[in-house]
């Protein structure tokens, strides 16, 4: 089971018109396990996800998810297999209450989001399930909000609990704390910790601390490559990663 | 629980009330206003409502609804005189010519965003134009005409003129129902939340073409129960109805009356109507006159004349 990889990918790259953003990457994340994928702006990072989640097609390379290759297989059917992603740039449906959010996520499982006929009550069956997720990432009171008038740092609470909905099992966070303030951090840690007691998370975090703290890998990417791989105190203390990443100002 | 049905039936009745209201009027209408116009209008108020359903809530531009409207028109007309059938089988046969033509369309046009989409359905529906012209049973340049409205399930007589206004009105309030159900649907939720964001949607597992394309079928029926009724309320199906010039007013209707909004298609297509209407002696000044408002509304409404309208109803509590 030590070799138990959920995600492999073979040599990924993606070019943007000649630009190499991402180059000859093979990452392998265990199953079970927080791994995180750091780096400085432009490495290649949300490129990686794009390319592993496909909603950019690898120019060359091969993708592997519990042992099937994905490489062809579209966006939405990978959703569907378990593997869900956010995104950097908070995705919440702005005209949709925070409730309303969530249970789109918890409608496609119900099995009626085709059902044109039906009066959207149905729906409220899946309040309960709905309250408890917004309750767990601390944005309970905001449940009539449109989602498109909360602050920064909750529409980022609101976009982790309408990917928990799915109960995926892997979860792809790209930069799941940035705007929020030290409180938001510590809770949104404390929430990725428990919810990645059954599940596998790669996440892209630029809170070193909070890298240190949750990981059990990290990959450091620059340039579209892979410049280390290891535990917090192994790539910590590796020269060329202090260079590239903590000397770039970020730690 | 209970709290919560108690404040939703008490905002609901002022909403409720509205459409009472206008229910009763449009009842007594046909008492001082000629039946023709204001079947007319209700024909092209539930093309516009159709059309609406698409770029309202799910964001895609069509400029070739005018096939499903004018196809459908053919394929009644036809029906109902050639094959002798019943007024309701003629316009079912029509709505099923509008949901295929809307299958192929749709399929083709949805892989396609923004102005390529408004292209392919553009493309499509001159395509459809050519077959008018060049097939038999259209009858080319003469359409369809003498076209029976027969007896309503074989019993209610539709040749008097106020049983053919209800019936269209009738199907009229019937199709807005069926639109609002649609949009307040599971289905709908799911519209709106790809409308918002696509690529979250995606990520959530929703393949977003399927959802649009049973949206264009959808809306292309409904299109096309308005050329049906159109078809039988001016016993004539012409090239007029398939004409892109069509597709263009029910852009044009949409846009004055606001588009996103319940009624707001239905008022710009009565005022569309009535300016061609009204005015018809000035001749090709119409065309200039509809167009100065037109650009006269989009200018003063971003948001149509009801989307303008909608904050100051929903303060008294009734949403357009
Ligand atoms: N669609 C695109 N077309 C062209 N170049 C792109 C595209 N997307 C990303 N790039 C380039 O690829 C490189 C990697 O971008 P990426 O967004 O993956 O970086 P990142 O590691 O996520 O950075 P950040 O920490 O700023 O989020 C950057 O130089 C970027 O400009
Ligand atoms: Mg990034």
């Amino acid at each position: 089971m030590g070799d138990d990889f959920i995600v492999e990918t073979r040599s990924l790259t993606k070019e943007f018109k000649g630009f190499v953003a991402v180059s000859d990457v093979n990452l392998r994340v265990r199953r079970h396990t927080i791994h995180a994928l750091i780096g400085p702006n432009g490495a290649g990072k949300t490129t990686c996800f794009n390319l592993v989640t496909k909603f950019l097609t690898p120019s060359r390379g091969q993708i592997l998810f519990n042992g099937r290759d994905i490489t062809q297989t579209e966006p939405a059917a990978i959703a569907r297999q378990g593997m869900v992603r956010s995104f950097q740039i908070s995705a919440v449906f702005g005209h949709l209450s925070v409730m309303e959010n969530v249970r789109v996520a918890l409608q496609r499982v119900q099995g009626t989001s085709f059902h044109f006929w039906r009066s959207g009550a149905c729906l409220d069956s899946l309040n309960q399930r709905a309250e408890e997720l917004i309750e767990a990432v601390g944005i309970g009171q905001y449940r009539d909000t449109p989602a498109g008038e909360l602050s920064y740092g909750r529409k980022r609470a609101l976009e982790i609990a309408t990917t928990l909905a799915l109960d995926p099992e892997m979860l792809l966070l790209d930069e799941p704390m940035a705007g929020m303030g030290t409180e938001d951090v510590k809770r949104t840690a404390e929430l990725i910790r428990r919810v990645a007691a059954n599940r596998t998370i790669l996440m892209v975090e630029h809170n070193l601390s909070v890298v240190a703290d949750l990981s059990d890998t990290i990959t450091v990417l620059k340039l579209g490559h892979v410049l280390a791989e290891g535990s917090y105190a192994e790539i910590s203390g590796n020269p060329e990663v202090i260079e590239a990443y903590m000397g770039s100002g970020h730690a | 629980m209970t709290t919560v049905t108690s404040t939703s039936s008490r905002a609901v009745s002022p909403q409720l009330l509205l459409v009472l209201v206008l229910i009763v009027l449009a009842m007594i209408a046909p008492f001082g206003i000629y039946p023709i116009f204001l079947m007319k209008g209700l024909c092209f108020g539930l093309f516009a409502a159709a059309f609406n359903l698409l770029l309202g809530y799910v964001g895609l531009l069509s400029f070739g609804h005018a096939m499903f409207f004018g196809f459908s028109a053919y394929v009644t007309a036809h029906a109902a005189k050639e094959w002798g059938l019943t007024p309701e089988l003629a316009i079912l046969a029509g709505i099923a010519t509008a949901a295929v033509l809307g299958a192929v369309t749709g399929w083709l046009a949805i892989r396609r965003s923004g102005i390529y989409f408004a292209m392919v359905t553009l493309a499509f529906s001159q395509m459809m134009y050519f077959v008018a012209v060049q097939a038999p049973f259209t009858h080319g340049e003469d359409g369809i005409q003498g076209v029976p409205r027969g007896h309503l399930f074989g019993l209610i007589n539709l040749n008097d003129t106020m049983t053919m206004y209800y019936f269209v009105l009738a199907m009229f309030v019937a199709s807005l129902l069926v639109i609002h159900r649609i949009v307040t649907s599971p289905f709908g939720q799911v519209l709106k939340a790809i409308r918002d964001n696509e690529p979250r949607a995606i990520s959530l597992g929703y393949q977003v073409d399927r959802y649009k394309l049973l949206a264009f079928i959808l809306s292309a029926s409904l299109a096309g129960l308005a050329g049906s009724l159109k078809a039988l309320v001016f016993q004539l199906a012409s090239l007029t109805d398939v004409h892109w010039h069509a597709s263009g007013e029910v852009v044009l209707m949409t846009l004055l009356g606001g588009v996103g909004t319940v009624f707001g298609p239905t008022v710009g297509a009565f005022l569309v109507v009535a300016i061609q209407n009204y005015l018809s002696e000035v001749g090709s000044w119409v065309t200039i006159i509809q167009g100065s408002i037109f650009v006269v509304c989009v200018l003063l409404f971003r948001s149509g004349m009801i989307g303008v309208m909608t904050p100051w109803l929903k303060r008294r509590g009734i949403t357009g």
